[in-house]
């Protein structure tokens, strides 16, 4: 099989926000990059984004990165790698004018700098009073922010490869990583993209749970492909569930609902956050505020028929407030409730929303795994940024406003040291051909005709299994169970077969593909989540109700090919300023 | 529920055809997007694009009942059946309800969509009021999902040289942006028979919209300012 080849300089795989900041910045330097993303650019997840994006620019209450760094740390529950949330709260405000420059339409203060709301888990003075730190624009901010940074883009004349899906990575037998095998969807046919470094920012996997805020391309695909790479999986049992999606349907309502004002209430109409974080209330972390709503309903104050979900209040905001900062929700209530939140409350219960687990990196993007005697060795070439990546800013939980600032960071940081490599690397190394033809394999297998199980089928019992075995609440029968029901799934997945066998814009093909993708991460994360004997963050287990620093204040890391775990330890030293140690998390 | 749905496979199709569809059970308040991920069950080659669906992506742009419109946010309960539902009139079909969004994109581009400023850049942001920023509400809200230019009779005629609807609303977004130092540049760039003036104000492209944007008076705007310029 003679493959057609193209090749760049340096290639990103995914066109969300942070493919795109890293593109920009390479493009600027004179690099020749492509971008491959299996959909057009502006269709990315990040346009989804919501609420904002966090910098301590103080343009309405005072505020410093250092308080974001605390913020960040306490919200991670310690898990968070403290250098590279260091560089990350220190490199937001600069990075958010930039933005600004680029033409991101912000929303103004009367003062004419860029507006900020309250999010949940930020404070003044290291847990002191409510900051008003994450920059907005209105709720549709990561449209915003996407759409800009494809228009800079367009400017900089990136090559894009528009509605191309990567297969599986190419490397040489030196281990670095080289290219990607991909497959033009419109016609079918694979190429292959060479490329001196590959970085991965192909986003999140939300697509392993039933009810999910995430769209349905966030399939983890990056994830997958360094799995099947070798590289490990880190921090996969951090799953966040964000408090407020829209009951049984699962759209977000952005947390700045509460930041603008709005609050969760019980059947009984009461506050009940007061009672789960008596200072900061409906602002406490995400984590907190998912498990409060859970224990209500399960305590059988939810509201509704079924007392299965609470409600989300805003009717005290006022239309304009609602109108000028929060319209998108205010569409998305109108179209899919038949409610406007105005005048009525908003059924809400915690939703599948962001994996803050990933492909392990350092806080210059480059992809580390354990080799020898050191945890963090470099794999050369290759790059991952944003949610499919694990720097580790979010730890075992991500705060509000965190995830559009890491990958503005963290999509430059890669850039910038892609830019040294090819420096040091000017000439392409030839792959190894072997590595080509199994990618090619996993290609042509859903050639494969005759009479098998629907992708369909698998897909929707896979989801289901994680929703059932790795929710909110887990303990280790349930998680032992899901590992068994996942390996029963993913058994069945050879005897899968696609009726469609056009080449034409084949989606059947695609969502062939993706469920394998889907398959790879849920045993990741299923086995990961099983192992880890404590309570932290996101990871919320009924049989180990507390936090064990002793002995899990370390990162997980799970390999695919023998379907083992190793740990790594937590990066507790800052770059410049001193440790927060971790303490009792309260809000 | 019953569907009419346009089907074209260049692979093993002469020409198109329009198939039908049964969906048995339809849930309630279940949207479009949903219904045809359910037929698509039934019949694994039904090829339409999607993702978010929220509408907020802009994928899911097809004709429905002669409308065109985001699928995800068309609620099925309110459609005439059998529910026809048809690729994008005027550009190319792929396959299925797949249509070639390449000339689309090409418009898009040629009206330089990005903020221009020619001042050095400050160390913090620039300032604008919220009155500016205010103008820029009705605009920047595009999601390109094509339902307007798409179903723009100027567009049909003139794809490779009238700029459509969708990019001239862009247009207008960057000129009606305080920080925006390219006025001139801009307008010279709209001027003649097939740009600006090709838009005869047949509104189809705010009729359909689905974020409830109005192209045809962010054309108007261009086209005052044009006019007050040019004097």
């Amino acid at each position: 099989m003679n493959i057609p080849v193209r090749r760049f300089d340096t290639l990103i795989l995914g066109a969300g926000g942070g493919g795109l900041r890293a593109a920009l910045q390479l493009a600027r330097a004179d690099a020749h990059v492509a971008v491959v993303s299996k959909v057009f650019p502006t269709r990315s997840h990040t346009v989804a984004a919501q609420g904002g994006v966090n910098a301590a620019l103080a343009n309405v209450t005072p505020d410093n990165w250092h308080w974001h760094m605390y913020d960040t740390v306490k919200g991670s529950d310690y898990l968070g790698d403290q250098d590279a949330i260091e560089y990350m709260c220190r490199a937001a405000a600069h990075l958010v004018y930039e933005l600004e420059h680029a033409g991101v339409p912000f929303s103004r203060l009367e003062s004419g700098r860029i507006y900020q709301r309250p999010f949940g888990g930020q404070s003044r003075e290291f847990g002191g009073a409510q900051a008003t730190r994450t920059c907005a624009a209105a709720d549709r901010t990561g449209h915003a922010i996407l759409h800009t940074l494809y228009q800079q883009n367009i400017r900089a004349r990136t090559n894009f490869f528009d509605e191309y899906f990567a297969i599986d990575l190419i490397h040489d037998d030196e281990g670095a990583v080289l290219g990607v095998l991909t497959m033009d969807i419109a016609t079918g046919e694979p190429l292959v993209i060479e490329a001196k470094t590959t970085l991965i920012a192909t986003g999140g996997c939300g697509q392993l749970y039933r009810t999910t805020t995430n769209a349905h391309i966030n399939t983890g695909d990056g994830m997958a492909m360094a799995l099947r790479a070798g590289i490990p999986l880190q921090d996969m049992e951090f799953f966040q569930f964000h408090p407020t999606g829209i009951a049984g349907k699962g759209m977000l309502i952005t947390e700045g609902a509460r930041g603008e004002g709005g609050y969760l209430v019980n059947k009984d109409g009461e506050r009940f956050m007061e009672r789960y974080a008596p200072n900061v209330k409906d602002l406490a972390s995400r984590d907190v505020v998912s498990r409060a709503i859970s224990i209500e309903v399960r305590e059988g104050r939810g509201c509704g028929p079924n007392a299965d979900h609470v409600m989300l209040k805003l009717d005290h905001l006022g239309s304009d407030i609602v109108a000028k900062r929060l319209p998108g929700i205010r569409d998305t209530c109108k179209t899919f409730m038949h409610l406007d939140p105005v005048d009525t409350p908003i059924p809400v219960f915690p939703t599948a929303h962001y994996a803050m687990g990933g492909i392990p990196t350092d806080r210059f993007g480059r992809v580390v795994m354990p080799s020898g005697d050191s945890p963090e060795e470099v794999v050369p070439g290759l790059y991952a940024a944003g949610e499919c990546a694990c720097v580790s800013v979010h730890g075992a939980n991500r705060l509000g406003g965190n995830s559009l600032l890491d990958i503005l960071v963290f999509g430059r940081a890669a850039a910038n040291d892609i830019l040294g490599f090819l420096k040091n690397n000017r000439y392409h190394r030839p792959p190894n051909q072997t590595c080509i033809d199994k990618a090619y394999e996993r290609f042509a297998r859903w050639e494969k005709q005759g009479d098998g199980e629907s992708v369909q089928a698998v897909r929707a019992d896979l989801k289901k299994a994680m929703e059932d075995h790795c929710g909110v609440f887990r303990t280790e029968k349930i998680m032992q169970e899901g590992i068994d029901v996942i390996k029963a799934i993913r058994a069945r997945l050879p005897d899968v077969r696609l009726q469609d066998q056009s080449k034409v814009f084949n989606t059947a093909r695609i969502e062939a593909l993706e469920l394998e993708n889907l398959a790879d991460i849920a045993i990741a994360t299923m086995r990961s989540a099983e192992a880890r004997q404590e309570s932290r963050g996101a990871h919320s287990r009924i049989d180990y109700p507390d936090r064990d620093d002793a002995h899990w204040m370390k990162h997980s890391l799970y390999t695919l090919e023998d379907d083992s775990l190793d740990y790594k330890p937590v990066r507790t030293k800052p770059m410049s300023v001193e440790t927060f140690p971790p303490k009792k998390r309260v809000y | 529920m019953r569907f009419k749905i346009y089907r074209y496979n260049p692979d093993v199709d002469e020409e198109p055809y329009m198939q039908e569809f049964v969906l048995e059970h339809v849930k309630p308040g279940m949207m479009l997007r949903e219904a045809l991920m359910e037929l698509k069950n039934q019949d694994e080659t039904l090829s339409f694009r999607h993702s978010c669906g929220e509408g907020v992506c802009g994928s899911d742009g097809v004709n429905i009942n002669g409308l065109n419109g985001l699928a995800c946010i068309t609620p099925v309960a309110e459609l005439t059946e059998p529910v026809e539902i048809r690729p994008f009139p005027g550009v190319p079909v792929i396959r299925d309800l797949v249509v070639d969004m390449s000339g689309f994109y090409k418009q898009y581009r040629s009206v330089k969509p990005f903020l221009i400023r020619y001042d050095p850049e400050p160390e913090v942001e620039n300032l604008q009021s919220p009155e500016e920023r205010d103008k820029l509400d009705g605009l920047y809200e595009c999601i390109l999902c094509g339902c307007c230019s798409t179903a723009c009779p100027s567009f049909w005629w003139n794809p490779d040289k009238f700029p459509g609807p969708s990019a001239l609303l862009q247009s207008w977004r960057f000129l009606a942006d305080s920080r925006d130092q390219a006025m001139e540049e801009r307008l010279d760039a709209l001027d003649g028979p097939y740009k600006l003036f090709r838009c005869h104000t047949i509104m189809n492209c705010a009729y359909v919209c689905p974020k409830g944007l109005n192209p045809t008076k962010a054309i108007g705007h261009i086209k005052a300012l044009m006019l007050k310029h040019s004097v």
